[in-house]
């Protein structure tokens, strides 16, 4: 317990960032100029902070696996960013959209980190405005907000289906401008494969060039891994294909902790998956929740003969569908919160109500929206998102119900970051999905784009320099000292060791097998069995892995086989590190649901008394078990409850 | 279904490349092209041959990592689809399927179908973007935006910057792209401050870096996945030349 | 010289639409004294149109433009396909399947054809209203009488099909060239363009029309 150090301000929690930005320390602009700061990962965080850092004056690199930063997975963010603007006049403010994010994450995340991400979600919409981000505008000009789970008030802020691509465009300008300003230099085509400590302090990070497969050295007088998150441990999830955990893996196997593994997000609504050459899953923006209707047949008999193609969903009678969100929650219906709604459709599926060729998928029908709106309305507000799915499932989505399954979709979890975002190693920062961040053990829809932007725009520019007013007299450090020369031998002792093994199975082999493992095993309902079966699964993979890997071609140049191979073997150990933390917790809260605990109707039972805690994990060494650390989390400025949508 | 893939293999930049012939089997008509390839390269590796090189990232149609020119279109057959979302049920079974990188000047394969766009982000850099930095903004109601404007802005601003405009031109001309970034701006209040040093900017560097001009032959429009308009064409056209003649 | 040859590619292409835009309203002049032809007056007004045509001041003076703006329009045009061409180094196996308007393909070689059917007309009629070359027939001895070259040439039943062969691959060169000019000065309008696009067709066909009746009348009935 007395590693983890929250650094949580003095004071009522609504003055806590005011009182820390009066008294933090800062650095004068002429020694901006001679402080370095990397940043890994070019999303909304990492962009954002990296813009930011620049624009302030600091000297700025910033690494992107792509080609491109805009390319990063930010962008397919679909439905919309939150902020507590109140323009509706719908009875919104900061303290309840704090509130619902304490609420939706099921009292897991930290109150003054929340409350902090809810004064800045004002901000960042003036920024992106100001930025000219094309947000939704209603017919006087201003802004206009829709309605998304887990909140009674309208204040979500979107651009058409493409909100976070505009955003991230926003941010990517803001990068850009300071590129040609000569403030931040651009790396793409290059991967973090190590951090590099010097006395105890993150001092920068070894990198491989994606082109020429050299191994480079970079310092720093801070870094910042904004990374993004680990889905992809799942294999088939809604994350690009590229995104990897390998950046914040490396970190905790250098000494960052790493907190929540456990908390993932499961998606409700994707397309579901119909073939076993399936490389992804595709999401649809939740938003289609709004004037969507979910539901799957009310007879067993019905949703088998759709099953064997007998029946058509539109042969449904009214009466004979179970509209079941609408059933279970009266109060919020088809809008309750993420975990709910997936759990709610995998229970409607196990019980065998399933529709599909497969029976693992359920009805998102727009009939009555199109009745009640008209065409032209749902068009124009879901037009992009139905004509993906016909592209996809080929079948138009106007005329028959959409079918729907819930998928992998965003890690609560990650990297564990005191009120700063400094990581427990010094000087090291983690932003955006790929710390274990604000959102406890559920994040509601709309709120991934307002915590990167928070992150990144808005926090780590004060935060960062409490850090580095301290280092205002350490002076640039060559590369070629001891330090940086042992980790880039380390990293090359591993990539040859991967390149030697020669055996028999390609790098996919392994992601799918450990997929099945995770989404067995680590899936939407876990059991104690379960979970130890998935440990042991994954040490019995990762012997397997360095066994029997075969990457065709070579060290140098572009080896995408080697690029995958290097983040596959980090999925396989944070997979263990993941079904040992949903071990630990004994309880069912948000993303985390255990089978033995769960209300008689089904809903998740938390444990308050023994696990209001941050679970964060300390590595211990090749093969060792790693050692959890507990932050206690207190709540102060609300009422703990259990989550009720009904 | 049972396919011929005739592929541009091509070692390194500097390399020779050449195509090669391959052969798939039993491909699903609801697998996408993406993962075709997929298949593809798992049974290379199994032979231990080279895996083909190909960008891609989201399998979404929304990041522009993917490219590829098929069969005489960049992004294959289907209209208003990125590579990532075209599936092989616009295919017959026993089609031959020629795949190219995206050819220009201005991006440079880097090995067989992975192709270098850092040209794009050079024009973005000379100028596509509003220069406010983080903070000291005025309320974002402050600054109303006409509906219909900001509809065209959002039309423009769609652009995920995959290069198939450029891929598309006969004279690998990246107009589209360029337009499509300098509409958008010039369309909202926010980009108007900037918007004659912008034009100017981002045309230069487009030149500079060797795509070639337009000719109004409008492939761009027709080939571009999130069907961008060439009337934003006509608007850099026009704010071109009013930067510099006023 | 070399800031101008280099200037942006955005700027070459206005000049070459406003150059072109001259050439097309030139074209209807043009047309205009030809169709004078038709008349059953020996030449009459043909004759005193290019009369008119070779000695007033004012025709005079934008002579120098129309011949500036054939010069500008044929060097744009060459340098910009010259850098098209550089802009594709490699260039792809398959042919583009894209759709495109189809005539806008082959502006630069459907522009090559009018430059020869230019050089041909100018040694035919412009070089002997010069002097330069010895006029076939003349009106009173020294001044060249246009109605007859053009009747005897004419009168060659090949020179009569290549004619009337150059001015339609013209019409295809205007058809594109008509709608492309104002897309290039920026001037696309959801409302105008389509109308644009029609009048440039209309235009086209007019002026193919409008030229080869004269051949055609003189292949069929004034033969």
């Amino acid at each position: 317990m007395t590693k983890l150090n929250s650094k949580i301000p003095q004071g009522d929690l609504a003055q806590k960032w005011t009182n820390y930005k009066s008294h933090q320390n800062l650095v004068n602009p002429s020694n901006k100029r001679k402080l370095d700061i990397i940043v890994v990962g070019t999303g909304l965080a990492g962009a954002s902070a990296a813009a930011s850092f620049g624009a302030m004056g600091f000297n700025v690199k910033i690494f992107c696996i792509s080609d491109s930063p805009r390319r990063a997975h930010s962008i397919a963010a679909q439905g919309g960013i939150n902020a507590a603007k109140n323009y509706p006049n719908d009875g919104d403010s900061v303290y309840r959209l704090f509130y619902d994010t304490i609420k939706g994450g099921d009292y897991r995340a930290r109150e003054a980190n929340v409350h902090r991400l809810a004064e800045n979600s004002n901000l960042i919409i003036d920024q992106c405005v100001a930025q000219g981000v094309p947000f939704a505008r209603d017919y006087s000009g201003l802004l206009d907000n829709r309605s998304f789970g887990g909140a009674q008030v309208s204040r979500t802020f979107y651009a058409r289906g493409q909100t976070g691509q505009q955003l991230l465009l926003g941010a990517y300008g803001a990068l850009s401008h300071q590129i040609n300003l000569g403030n931040v230099e651009m790396m793409n085509r290059r991967e973090m494969l190590d951090l590099v400590i010097v006395d105890g302090k993150a001092r920068g990070i070894i990198a491989r060039n994606l082109v020429t497969g050299e191994l480079e050295k970079y310092f720093a007088h801070a870094v910042v891994v904004a990374s993004g998150g680990y889905s992809n441990v799942y294999f088939l999830s809604t994350n690009a294909m590229n995104s990897n955990t390998s950046a914040a893996w490396q970190i905790y196997k250098r000494g960052a902790f790493f907190a929540n593994p456990s908390y993932v997000q499961i998606h409700p609504t994707c397309i579901p998956v119909h073939g076993d050459y399936q490389s992804k899953l595709t999401l649809m923006s939740e938003s289609l929740r709004n004037d969507g209707r979910i539901w799957v047949p009310k007879n067993k008999e019905d949703a088998e003969k759709i099953r064997n193609k007998q029946l058509k969903a539109n042969d449904i009678k009214e009466e004979d569908r179970d509209y079941f969100l609408e059933r279970r929650y009266p109060a919020f219906g088809n809008l309750v919160p993420r975990d709910v709604a997936s759990r709610a459709a995998k229970e409607r599926c196990d019980a065998g109500f399933g529709v599909g060729n497969t029976g693992l998928a359920v009805y998102l029908d727009f009939a009555s929206a199109i009745k009640r709106l008209g065409k032209d309305v749902i068009e124009e507000r879901y037009g992009n998102l139905f004509q993906m799915y016909d592209k996809i499932v080929d079948e138009n989505p106007y005329e028959n119900p959409m079918m729907i399954y819930p998928a992998v979709h965003y890690t609560m979890g990650g990297v564990w970051v005191d009120y700063e975002l400094q990581t427990t190693i010094e000087g090291l920062f983690c932003a955006g999905e790929a710390n274990f961040s604000d959102h406890g053990a559920n994040r509601l829809g709309a709120s991934a784009l307002m915590q990167g932007l928070s992150d990144g725009y808005f926090v780590l520019p004060y935060t960062i320099q409490n850090y580095l007013a301290k280092e205002i007299k350490t002076p640039r450090m060559s590369t070629d000292i001891p330090e940086f020369n042992k980790t880039l031998e380390e990293v090359k002792n591993r990539l040859e060791k991967m390149m030697k093994i020669q055996g028999s199975k390609s790098v996919d082999y392994f992601h799918k097998k450990l997929g099945h493992i995770m989404w067995e095993y680590v899936g939407m309902g876990r059991t104690k069995e379960g979970l130890e079966t998935a440990v042991k699964l994954c040490k019995e993979l990762k012997k397997e892995f360095w066994s029997d890997l075969r990457i065709p071609g070579d060290i140098n140049g572009v080896n995408t086989e080697l690029e995958k191979a290097t983040r596959v073997a980090d999925f396989i150990e944070l997979g263990e590190l993941t079904a040992l933390d949903a071990l630990q917790r004994e309880e069912s809260c948000g993303g985390h649901f255990r089978e033995e605990h769960q209300t008689p109707d089904g809903e998740a039972l938390r444990n308050d008394n023994d696990f209001m805690f941050v679970g964060a994990w300390e590595y211990k060494g090749e093969d060792q078990t790693p050692e959890l650390h507990k932050e206690a989390l207190k709540y102060e400025a609300i009422e703990v409850k259990q989550r009720d949508y009904k | 279904m049972n396919l011929t893939l005739e592929i541009w293999r091509q070692e390194s930049p500097k390399a020779k490349g050449k195509f090669e012939t391959y052969k798939v089997q039993n491909i699903s008509a609801d697998c996408s092209f993406l993962e075709m390839l997929d298949i593809l390269n798992e049974s290379l590796i199994d032979k231990v041959q080279l895996p083909i090189n190909f960008d891609h990232d989201c399998r979404e149609g929304i990041c522009g990592m993917c490219s590829l020119y098929i069969n005489g279109r960049p992004h294959g057959p289907d209209d208003e689809v990125t590579t990532c979302q075209l599936h092989m049920r616009k295919f017959k079974d026993g089609d031959t399927i020629t795949i190219e990188p995206w050819r220009s000047k201005a991006f440079p394969v880097i090995k067989d179908l992975m192709i270098n766009r850092n040209a794009f982000d050079q024009i973005i850099q000379a100028g596509g973007y509003v220069s406010v930095t983080t903070g000291g903004v005025p309320d974002a109601n402050s600054i109303p935006v006409n509906r219909e404007d900001a509809e065209l802005a959002m039309d423009a601003a769609a652009c995920i910057g995959c290069g198939a405009c450029v891929a598309a031109c006969k004279n690998a001309s990246a107009m589209l792209f360029v337009a499509a970034k300098v509409s958008q701006f010039a369309l909202l209040p926010q980009g108007k401050i900037e918007a004659k040093d912008r034009v100017k900017a981002m045309v230069a560097k487009m030149d500079e870096l060797g795509f070639g001009n337009c000719t109004n032959t409008y492939a761009c429009e027709a080939e571009c996945p999130k069907g961008i308009s060439v009337s934003n064409i006509a608007r850099m056209n026009r704010e071109f030349l009013c930067a510099n003649v006023k | 010289m070399k800031s101008i040859l280099n200037y942006s590619s955005l700027s070459k292409k206005y000049v070459m639409a406003v150059a072109g835009i001259f050439l097309m309203t030139f074209l209807v002049v043009h047309l205009a004294i030809n169709l004078c032809l038709l008349r059953n007056d020996d030449g009459e007004w043909f004759n005193a149109a290019a009369h008119f045509m070779g000695t007033n001041y004012i025709v005079k003076f934008f002579e120098i433009f129309l011949f500036l703006g054939i010069l500008i329009h044929v060097l744009l045009g060459v340098i910009l396909q010259i850098q098209n061409w550089m802009a594709r180094p490699v260039a792809y196996k398959s042919a583009s399947k894209s759709t495109t308007s189809f005539l806008s393909k082959y502006m630069i070689y459907t522009g090559f054809v009018v430059f020869v059917f230019l050089i041909i007309h100018f040694m035919n009629f412009y070089f002997m209203k010069m002097g330069w070359v010895e006029p076939t027939f003349t009106l009173n001895g020294e001044e060249p009488d246009f109605y007859l070259v053009a009747k005897a040439l004419f009168a060659n039943n090949l020179y009569s099909i290549i004619y009337i062969v150059l001015i339609t691959v013209l019409g295809f060169h205007l058809n594109h060239a008509f709608q492309a000019a104002f897309q290039s000065l920026g001037l696309n309008h959801p409302v105008y363009t389509p109308i644009i696009k029609k009048f440039a067709t209309i235009y086209s066909i007019l002026i193919v029309v409008g030229f080869n009746i004269i051949p055609v009348y003189f292949l069929f009935c004034n033969a």
